[in-house]
């Protein structure tokens, strides 16, 4: 794998994360992590979801016309949507059941759009798939960090196995239950930005309002 | 009647959109820094959210369920599977179309809200709504309340948000947490808030 390729795969994973960075693909992000076994079904699909959405839109670059792009980027992301929707009813029915209309939003995940949008119009089908693989990818461990976080303090479990005994099975450890509730999410995505923001300092945003000193005066 | 009325406040308040189910974040987080925007955000959605929703219950009776098109003579055709690509083609034709209206008919209209409707076609507010009313299986009236009152709802939360954004600003916030960060820990105070609705029936 040349230099280049490596970078597409990897940069998305903290120097460029969809998710901390670019505000992309939130929504689904939050709803589907208070378990870390969903949370990965999840990450799969949209792993392969803009992997092969940006793919093909990439050998398509050339035939879509510029006025009616958005039509046909959607209609190629929802037939894949369609494909791993129909496969995870097939394999995977518990755990669809609990995706619910959440495989169904990933056609309107800003993360495929947006990688198609940016880098699969402009780029050769196999790059558009390695950065598509690659911010799938980002997007991935970001859901599966806040996955550990929820699945394991609010229900003291790990892919449902109990790691930190719970009180109500004569163990010693109190589950927090908010963390098992949608505020927790945001709770946890902010912390989790603050985090890497103060490790990588560059990513930090200026603010719109200085306080001034009063020896600025 | 009254079942109407106890949905309509479920999908604002208890079951709201932005903040219990985290639908539309994108567009929550990035068009929430002034509140008159949020507004105008706010209405669009409920405006496009009202009529999709009801659409795609008419698409999903008469098309797409399994034996919908025995009016056609093809009793047995499932096509549910069609779903998803039908519903998005609604939306974002329906988006299209009301965008040519307002533009010919309600000019000042189209151009208070003319930059946000390209927006709203990928904003998983409007396919959510879709989705979750094929879930639960609502009939007409029913899409129709919900389609009015969770747009409603993601109105309420985004110009809400936007209001607090505002006042953010002044605020001496860390370093690292500043922009983004703040947001979310914002949005996710709100959702606490909302929380509290739960359990209010009528």
């Amino acid at each position: 794998m040349s230099q280049t390729r490596k970078k597409l795969l990897v940069d998305p994973l903290i120097d460029n994360n969809p998710i901390a960075l670019q505000v992309l693909g939130i929504c689904s992000a939050l709803a589907v992590t208070s378990s870390l076994k969903v949370a990965f079904v999840m990450a799969l699909a949209v792993i392969a979801v803009t992997g092969f959405s940006s793919f093909f839109i990439s050998m398509l670059r050339h035939y879509i016309p510029t006025s009616i792009r958005i039509i046909v980027q959607m209609t190629i992301i929802a037939s894949l949507v369609i494909v791993v929707d129909q496969l995870l009813k097939a394999y995977a029915y518990e755990i669809s059941k609990t995706l619910s209309v959440f495989v169904g939003l990933i056609i309107t995940n800003c993360i495929v759009m947006g990688r198609a949008e940016a880098f699969a119009m402009k780029n050769t089908p196999i790059d558009s798939f390695v950065d598509g693989i690659g911010n799938g990818l980002g997007y991935g461990l970001l859901l599966m960090c806040v996955g550990v976080v929820r699945e394991l303090f609010g229900a003291g479990s790990l892919f449902g196995i109990v790691i930190l005994n719970p009180v109500s099975d004569g163990g010693w450890y109190v589950p927090n239950g908010l963390l098992l509730l949608p505020p927790s999410a945001f709770f946890i995505i902010g912390f989790l930005i603050w985090g890497l923001r103060v490790w990588k300092k560059s990513q930090v945003e200026e603010p719109e309002f200085k306080i001034q000193t009063v020896e600025d005066h | 009647m009254e079942a109407l009325i106890s949905l309509a406040v479920k999908a604002i308040f208890v079951e709201n959109l932005a903040l219990s189910f985290f639908l539309g974040m994108c567009t929550f987080i990035a068009v929430s820094k002034k509140i008159t925007t949020a507004i105008g955000l706010g209405i669009s959605v409920m405006v496009v959210q009202s009529i999709t929703v009801p659409a795609n219950n008419l698409i999903l009776t008469y098309l797409l369920k399994p034996g919908a098109l025995s009016w056609a003579g093809f009793s047995d055709v499932d096509l549910t599977f069609l779903g998803l690509i039908s519903y998005i083609g609604v939306i974002a034709a329906l988006v299209q179309i009301l965008e040519m209206v307002l533009d010919k008919y309600f000019p000042p209209l189209y151009n208070a809200l003319g930059i946000f409707l390209p927006l709203i076609t990928v904003n998983c507010a409007i396919l959510g709504g879709s989705l979750f009313m094929v879930e639960r299986d609502y009939n007409f009236s029913e899409a129709l309340t919900y389609g009015v009152s969770s747009g409603f709802g993601w109105a309420l939360a985004i110009t809400a948000m936007a209001g607090v954004r505002e006042k953010l600003k002044y605020s001496d916030i860390p370093e690292g947490l500043q922009g983004l960060g703040i947001t979310f820990i914002t949005a996710g105070l709100m959702a606490m808030a909302f929380m509290c609705f739960s359990g209010v029936k009528l």
